[in-house]
């Protein structure tokens, strides 16, 4: 474990630009912390988070993570919101995927680690997105242990977070938001590599106890819980719950939870063809089970309500996923809960769910 | 690394009218195609269109052609019934797991198709009339809109004729002319005769017969678990990627479209579902 100022911070991110990496992480725009092209990072930025509700806030402190998740997920580089998968020319088939740049995501968190891997499950499975897989290949991966929670997170419910898992390149721990060191840890060669390049002392032993009081105190902080045991049998056994009708009377159907969830894959795609030279280019878009599109078919749409279409998510989310990749597709994040406009929270509407008739 | 999002360009070879909407069409199958299991489906593609899946109706042992039957009801399919030889049209398959037959082996083969549903049942057919000694018997319940949509009558007389099928067709409604049965199809079932402990069942058509249809099997004593059926739902992908076709826990396009009736049997109970 090695012990980093905010310079040496810099100091990486300067070098990832400088070998041409693509440095994705969080900067601040409309009013929210956004995963974006960055060379630096915020400073003292905090936020408050209810259902419904997301405000950033002034922090008045030198921390360079001292917030939770905003609307933006890791899945809109790995997984775009819309890409050409293949184009049709003089009648013949051509790929359209491309040998990608190489990324850096800088200040993932457990939970946003946790849905990455799930992703790679849905794309990399059964069959391989190429883009998908070419991209996750070329991914470098610096994930932050929270130092604190939002009051939507759930993670140490769905045992994602708070600590980083398995699967990151580097481990970042922001100890002393008002004077802040880095805890930095590799996991993997390629981890190894970025502290190389950046040096900085050896940290001293007692400092694993600093990073995990970090994490400690961030659990303790998480108020919401989540109770996911046989939570997959419980809601498919009561698809005729009469709860379904009370969330269906609040629920837009607008789909926001589904844009901004991090595990979410539903895609649909569209020809755009080429007025002048005909040709066709077939684009896959990010979709939502929210639309009534979403469940066509010859003879109609399937899933008419609003009440189907909000069941269709959560048992999907939280059931089905378990049968189709063997884990739920939720990883306690709360984007769903802070960003819905009427404050639906599953975690709420679960719970009434599973309360015995 | 191959992509299997990305069709392959094949030509027309043939196309036939089948009735007002539904049209029979043979293509070549592509490059490094392979063979294709009774009861799977390809994705069939028209540029600036878009995608459909379409089940495969011939022979699975025809390794010269893959023959579809299609319904023009959607963007795709209404486009489809334009096109003649020589068009090209962009394929990729098969996808899906098809219908059980090494089950059905050594024992009645009952299979009830309603409409275009006979399209996938087809290929089972091919194959269980071209090795009969495999099977006790081997039964074609049909139903149908009215005698003209009756698909594959010659065909379907043939094999009744020659190779030993018991065919029974109902219609909903008929002309003079029919002197087959007007009614719905579960009402055949009974006049088939089965040994309902022997019969393995394969059954395609809408959902409302398919759910009709189990329960009248399960009535005569058929075990729910030899009970099968072909499900549909909007397959974009055909890969589990873009989660449209999607019923409970499951992906129609992989692990389906065939279902043995217990597995989604409380899925298909539950409104819009």
């Amino acid at each position: 474990m090695r012990r980093w100022t905010p310079t040496d911070l810099q100091t990486l991110i300067d070098s990832l630009l400088a070998d041409g990496i693509r440095v994705l992480g969080p900067r601040v725009g409309d009013a929210a912390i956004l995963y974006d092209e960055i060379d630096t990072l915020p400073i003292g930025c905090g936020d408050e988070q209810a259902p419904g509700y997301y405000r950033l806030t002034a922090r008045h402190d030198q921390s360079r993570f001292g917030y939770n998740l905003g609307p933006s997920t890791w899945k809109q580089f790995l997984f775009p919101p819309e890409e050409a998968i293949f184009r049709v020319q003089d009648g013949e088939f051509i790929s359209c995927r491309e040998q990608p740049e190489k990324m850096a995501f800088i200040g993932v968190r457990a939970c946003e680690l946790a849905a990455v891997s799930i992703q790679d499950r849905v794309f990399m499975g059964d069959f391989t997105d190429p883009g998908y897989a070419s991209r996750r290949e070329n991914l470098l991966l610096i994930a932050v242990n929270c130092s604190q929670a939002s009051g939507n997170c759930f993670c140490a419910s769905t045992g994602d977070g708070p600590a980083v898992g398995v699967g990151a390149d580097l481990i970042l721990t922001e100890v002393r938001p008002e004077d802040p060191y880095y805890l930095v840890e590799a996991q993997t060669e390629a981890g190894q590599w970025m502290i190389a390049a950046v040096g900085g002392p050896v940290a001293a032993p007692e400092e694993i106890d600093a990073r995990d009081e970090v994490i400690a105190a961030t659990r303790q902080q998480m108020q919401r819980e989540f109770a996911t045991e046989g939570i997959a049998d419980a809601l498919l056994s009561a698809l005729d719950h009469p709860h379904w009708d009370v969330v269906a009377e609040r629920c837009l159907a607008c789909g926001n939870c589904t844009q901004v969830c991090p595990t979410c894959f539903c895609s649909t795609t569209r020809e755009h063809v080429n007025p002048v030279s005909l040709d066709v280019t077939h684009m896959r878009g990010w979709d939502s089970c929210f639309t009534a599109d979403h469940s066509y078919l010859s003879g109609g749409v399937v899933r008419q309500s609003v009440k189907s279409r909000y069941r269709q998510w959560l048992t999907h989310k939280l059931a089905g996923w378990d049968q189709q990749f063997g884990l739920s597709g939720c990883t306690g994040c709360g984007r769903c809960i802070s960003w819905c406009p009427v404050g639906i929270d599953l975690t709420e509407e679960v719970a009434e769910i599973r309360r015995p008739l | 690394m191959k992509d299997p999002l990305l069709p392959q360009g094949v030509e027309i070879q043939s196309w036939q009218q089948e009735s007002e909407l539904v049209f029979t069409f043979q293509v070549e199958p592509p490059e490094g195609y392979g063979t294709f299991r009774a009861g799977q489906f390809n994705m069939l593609y028209l540029p600036g269109i878009g995608e459909s899946a379409i089940s495969i109706s011939g022979d699975p042992a025809d390794r010269n052609h893959l023959t579809h039957t299609v319904r023009a009801v959607g963007t795709v399919t209404r486009a489809l019934r334009g096109l003649r030889p020589p068009a090209r049209i962009g394929l990729r398959g098969p996808f899906g797991r098809g219908w059980p037959l090494a089950a059905a082996e050594g024992r009645e083969l009952l299979l009830m198709a309603g409409g275009i549903g006979l399209a996938p049942l087809r290929p089972v057919l091919f194959q269980a009339l071209a090795a009969p000694e495999r099977y006790r018997r081997v039964t074609l319940l049909l139903g149908a809109r009215s005698p003209e949509e009756l698909l594959y009558a010659e065909q379907l007389l043939r094999w009744k004729s020659d190779a030993g099928l018991q065919l029974l067709a109902t219609v909903d409604a008929a002309s003079a002319e029919w002197r087959g049965d007007v009614g719905v199809i579960t009402d055949l079932v009974q006049r088939a005769g089965i040994n309902p402990q022997q019969t393995v069942a394969m059954v395609c058509g809408p959902e409302i017969m398919l759910r009709f249809s189990a329960r009248r099997l399960r009535e005569l004593g058929v075990a729910s678990d030899a009970i099968h059926v072909s499900l549909e739902r909007h397959m974009q992908c055909a890969t589990g990627f873009c989660g449209h076709c999607q019923l409970g826990p499951y992906f129609l396009c992989k692990d389906g479209p065939v279902f043995a009736y217990p597995d989604v049997e409380h899925y298909l109970m539950t409104q819009e579902f």
